[in-house]
């Protein structure tokens, strides 16, 4: 699998074609992005550890843009691409029923998948910025995607600071084009390790670091995550939970800290703390929340803080920990996601208050959501619990038991809030709950099922991806952070 | 100084976007904020007296690098418009269904999401 640019041109390709075929055969928009995402699934499947530079154009290196496939890319590549098949399984039916053009909502979603796909694989830190607006305009049409006054309402705010956010970024762009006339991310890398500390590369970096962690959802720049989301068509929303803000956000903060800048004491502290607020401050908006999406969404925000903590102390076992709670966040949160839309589509409303006695009617949805549920707040043996024991043991390791401490007590919390929605939604009632409202409501149609049982089954056996600790599956994809600069420039510099 | 120019330019438009309440205000912030990174750019590959950077026969190439302007901003500057005019035409149409749904383009009165 060494044709890297395969992964942008297949859903782009198609994304266009859709709706130039599609007003003839109204069913070939779902088969054709179910069976496009599969094949993205498959491909990115095919490139486990491999690592690969495709040269676009066959450029020399420090010129010509770049596609680098290391263990790090590689792993976000197949949760993009996993989240995207099992989200476009899954609206087939929730479109057909809810929204009225599917064709521009394929279209956009196979877009988005392409923006992520390629910032994930490009070492071009401008053509990162393309892919990244590339994805980030797809994303902000499907929030508003329902045109009602909430859907507008929350694109726009999701607009708005976003792209406040991409323009920090390009002008930390500028300033390091300025500087080194380079923008080969190795090649920054190697001039800015080989060069003395200069005020011009601090500040980029600190442009950077507020633009990607805008993206990353970290406090304190959360503030478009709960209205993005709850605005969104559900499978919208998860897949910005579950690949948007890991591609653009926090894949991008890892590369650029640990490879491109280098860390460092000061950065490594910062994100210590901005990793423990986000927890907290995440997990004390949700309890209050009633509206089901929104309770979700502050929840993104303090399982980000896991992974922003883990990349912050830094150790080999905390990174294994963070890459895995990045995984594992992406498929129960996805799950949960899907959860809240499958209630949606049969009961129309996402006030936990009018909600109650699911768990007879939906038994699947029901049986899904008690999992995802076990697995966000830490209970053993589902995939969330390995995760955070990895991140507070790892804490613990480093010296640092105030900070294990917090995330212990986050992961109560959460267990707390989840216990609410299991409590209302599912097993028992809300105060507005009105019991002919579920009289004649059954289990969802087969696609939307399939999709959450896959997830269902990742999140219960996704701890036995552990199995071999640092030597196992995330090996290659710890090597790539723990080597630092030298071994990324040299990967693609080949010097 | 004209570097710093261009970041007072920058600092004028965030201030827009950040503080004026109207929709077609924080639209116009945008544009400036835009604006102000695309003239950066082209700064920075500017030079006095500069020539087109294309080398022809007989041309010295030592000399050309020493005396051409950087192609590649102005590539750059390119692409930034393109995808600039893309999410300006988003936000218009977003902006446009907002009134057609408020009534109004103040953003302090659309606060729908949180009830």
């Amino acid at each position: 699998m060494d044709n890297l640019s395969l992964f942008i041109t297949i859903p782009a390709a198609v994304a266009f074609f859709i709706p130039i075929v599609s007003r003839r055969f109204r069913w070939f928009p779902d088969v054709i992005t179910s069976i496009t995402t599969f094949i993205l699934l498959l491909l990115s499947l095919m490139t486990l550890n491999h690592e690969t530079v495709y040269r676009m154009g066959n450029w020399f290196v420090p010129y010509g843009i770049v596609f680098v496939l290391d263990g790090l890319s590689c792993m976000v590549l197949i949760i993009v691409n996993l989240i995207g098949f099992l989200v476009s399984l899954f609206s087939v039916d929730y479109i057909e029923k809810i929204y009225t053009s599917k064709l521009r909502y394929y279209s956009l979603l196979l877009l988005a998948v392409t923006g992520m796909n390629g910032t994930v694989l490009t070492g071009d830190i401008f053509n990162l910025f393309i892919f990244l607006e590339l994805a980030l305009v797809a994303t902000y049409a499907l929030v508003g995607f329902g045109c009602e006054a909430r859907n507008l309402e929350g694109a726009f705010k999701y607009l708005v600071i976003n792209l406040i956010a991409s323009y920090f970024i390009l002008l930390g762009i500028a300033l390091l084009y300025g500087k080194f006339a380079s923008l080969n991310m190795a090649d920054i890398s190697r001039l800015i390790n080989s060069t003395e500390k200069d005020v011009i590369v601090s500040f980029s970096f600190v442009l950077f670091l507020v633009g990607f962690g805008t993206k990353a959802a970290m406090v304190p720049f959360h503030g478009w995550v709960a209205d993005a989301y709850t605005a969104a068509p559900a499978p919208v929303s998860a897949i910005l939970a579950g690949g948007v803000i890991k591609a653009l956000g926090i894949y991008v903060l890892m590369r650029l800290t640990y490879n491109v800048f280098g860390i460092n004491q000061h950065i490594s502290m910062l994100f210590i703390y901005a990793g423990t607020v986000s927890i907290m401050i995440g997990v004390l908006m949700a309890l209050g929340q009633w509206n089901f999406r929104r309770l979700l969404a502050y929840h993104s925000i303090s399982q980000m803080g896991y992974i922003v903590l883990a990349l912050g102390i830094g150790t080999p076992l905390a990174i294994l920990g963070g890459i895995f709670h990045l995984l594992n966040h992406s498929l129960f949160k996805s799950l949960l996601f899907l959860n809240a839309g499958s209630i949606e589509y049969e009961t129309g409303t996402q006030d936990l208050k009018k909600l109650g006695h699911l768990s007879q009617k939906m038994p699947l949805t029901s049986t899904s959501s008690l999992i995802a549920s076990l697995s966000i707040s830490g209970i053993p043996p589902f995939n969330g619990f390995w995760s955070k024991l990895v991140i507070i043991i790892a804490a613990i390791q480093a010296g640092k038991p105030v900070f294990a401490l917090w995330a212990v007590i986050g992961s109560i919390l959460t267990l707390a809030s989840f216990s609410k929605i299991q409590r209302y939604v599912f097993f028992g009632k809300g105060e507005k709950f009105n019991s002919g409202m579920i009289k004649d409501i059954i289990e969802v149609p087969a696609l939307m099922r399939v999709s959450m049982v896959v997830l269902a089954v990742f999140c219960c056996f996704a701890g036995l991806l552990l199995l071999g600790g640092l030597n196992g599956i995330f090996g290659p994809v710890v090597n790539v952070l723990t080597d630092g600069t030298n071994l990324y420039i040299t990967r693609i510099l080949g010097r | 100084m004209v570097y710093t120019l261009c970041f007072v330019l920058f600092v004028i438009g965030l201030y827009g976007v950040s503080c004026k309440k109207n929709i077609v205000k924080i639209i116009l912030g945008f544009l400036i904020i835009e604006y102000s990174i695309n003239l950066f750019l082209i700064l920075l590959g500017w030079r006095k007296n500069g020539v087109v950077p294309v080398i022809e026969p007989g041309s010295d190439a030592h000399m050309l690098v020493s005396a051409s302007v950087d192609p590649l901003p102005q590539v750059m500057v390119l692409i930034s418009i393109v995808t600039g005019l893309g999410i300006l035409s988003l936000m218009v149409a977003i902006a446009i269904r907002l009134y057609q749904r408020y009534g109004t383009f103040d953003i302090t009165e659309m606060n729908k999401l949180k009830h």
